[in-house]
């Protein structure tokens, strides 16, 4: 890695356990990310590992037990409710395994949504809405009810949701976890098309092989702790093994 | 495939935390409005309580502005007629008002539909554990989910207010005019039922909205993390 990448997030010596009754459990024993501007990382582990720990922490979703998240070198939890609610509107998309489209409302409705948080008048919120479904290949389905569109194509309206407010991070939580081979091939190949096109980091929590082929980054997670961060050039030598398991 | 990630545009000194997050009053009937429709079945169960209740209570007081009316009509027998129909009436009596009775039964009517309104509610909050979620990670403030139920509740509270008063104003009209004659809508004052019903329909809406308060604050509170674990 050069020096002279910028870091969109740092993720610096993070803990976060849960209590639950008399139990503690650690679900991130120490946890040290640096992730550069532009990279389509994906954070692997198994289940159970601290992927969607680690996602919420990144997310301003959760506070850490210790340490401490940056975000573009501002540290996340100085925020206040409104400056958080303006990262989460702004700066961030999120995408979630399980889809989390409104379902009253619309595809159109779902994406214009962070634009009307954002302080966009309707009609332009409208037009880039139906602009957004085009780009992730929904262009005639945007009056459509999330009940009436398939996994794979609720994904793709979270996906545009997502980019509604040219975020600079899309963070993702098992994105093709509910999804086929082949939707989950589409989605993914679609997520690295965007990033690539819209310069958006992408961060995404997996534990689909499929994704180690577009990513740049491959950010190995144990039992809460950091296991190995491979680069992609350090990756394609280990990728025969890969592609078997995948 | 081995291209070089770019670097994004938005560098350190183009990052400046804002605070700017909003929710046009507009937006947020349309939403409100919309959860309403798309849930209208149970919508209307929630409502049905207050439905009665504010019927009740329109009943009642239209019920007392009839026999003001047959009271003020100056016919001796009205008010025979009154005192048999179980009205407190003294000698000297120029009005009726409504007994400690009905007036405690009313009371009890809207508190029992209160009650089943914040039930209601809380029920609904817990089902849109994960909407609630979902709008607070595209960046809606607790604020905007404690508006976004209040209007819900003042919505349905409206409509349901409003045909309950009028139904229980229409029964107590009719309820008039079969145990005393026609008299007792023709000596009856109309601004009276409309102050009755206009109470009612008020009553009515607060009751909705004020049950509503609890649980949409317990919504807005809640944690998006919390809101997306929650399993369906
Ligand atoms: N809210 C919570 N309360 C208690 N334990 C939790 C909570 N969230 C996560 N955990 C625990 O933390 C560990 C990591 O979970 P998670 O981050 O969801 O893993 P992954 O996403 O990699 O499957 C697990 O042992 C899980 O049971
Ligand atoms: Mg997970």
């Amino acid at each position: 890695m050069e020096e002279e990448t910028k870091k969109i997030v740092r993720v610096v010596d993070v803990t976060k356990s849960f209590r639950m009754g008399k139990v503690t459990v650690e679900a991130l024993k120490g946890v040290d990310v640096e992730i550069p501007t532009g990279y389509y990382i994906s954070i692997m582990g198994p289940s159970g590992s601290g992927k969607s720990t680690l996602f919420n922490m990144i997310g301003g979703l959760d506070k850490p037990t210790t340490g401490k998240v940056f975000i573009e070198d501002v540290d996340i939890a100085q925020l206040d409710a409104y400056e958080l609610a303006w990262l989460r509107c702004r700066k961030i998309g999120y995408i979630f395994q399980t889809f989390n489209i409104i379902q009253v409302m619309t595809a159109l409705e779902n994406v214009t949504l962070p634009m009307v948080f954002a302080g966009m008048n309707n009609d332009e919120a409208v037009e880039k809405g139906i602009q957004l479904l085009d780009l992730v290949g929904l262009g005639d389905r945007f009056q459509h009810k999330p009940f009436e569109l398939s996994g794979g194509q609720q994904q793709r309206v979270a996906i545009a949701r997502a980019l509604a407010n040219d975020p600079s991070i899309i963070l993702a939580d098992e994105p093709t976890g509910n999804l086929d081979l082949s939707t989950g091939e589409e989605i993914i190949s679609l997520l690295k098309r965007l990033s690539r096109e819209r310069m958006v980091t992408v961060i995404s929590a997996t534990h689909d092989f499929k994704m180690l082929n577009v990513s740049d980054q491959v950010i190995w997670i144990r039992d809460g702790r950091i296991d190995k961060v491979e680069d992609r050039d350090e990756l394609s030598i280990s990728v025969g093994g890969i592609d078997e398991k995948a | 495939m081995t291209e070089k990630p770019l670097s994004s545009t938005t560098g350190k000194n183009t990052f400046r935390v804002d605070r700017q997050v909003v929710l046009p009053f507009r937006k947020s009937v349309e939403i409100a409005f919309q959860s309403i429709r798309v849930r209208f079945f149970r919508s209307l169960i929630t409502t049905m309580s207050l439905v009665l209740a504010v019927s009740f209570l329109s009943f009642a007081s239209v019920n007392t502005d009839a026999a003001n009316g047959l009271l003020q009509s100056g016919d001796p027998a009205q008010r025979q007629a009154l005192i048999r129909a179980g009205h407190d009436l003294a000698e000297t009596d120029q009005t009726v008002g409504s007994s400690p009775k009905q007036r405690w039964i009313v009371m009890l009517s809207l508190v029992v539909c209160v009650v089943g309104i914040v039930n209601a509610q809380l029920m609904a909050v817990t089902e849109r554990f994960r909407e609630i979620g979902t709008m607070k990670c595209l960046g809606a403030l607790d604020r905007f989910i404690v508006r976004l139920f209040l209007l819900e509740a003042f919505m349905q509270g409206a409509v349901g207010a409003a045909a309950g008063a009028v139904i229980g104003a229409l029964f107590a009209l009719g309820n008039g005019m079969f145990r005393f004659g026609t008299l007792a809508v023709t000596a009856i004052s109309w601004s009276d039922v409309a102050l009755s019903v206009l109470i009612a329909v008020g009553t009515g809406c607060l009751l909705s909205v004020g049950g509503a308060l609890y649980p949409a604050l317990l919504a807005a509170r809640m944690q998006p993390v919390d809101a997306m674990r929650a399993e369906h």
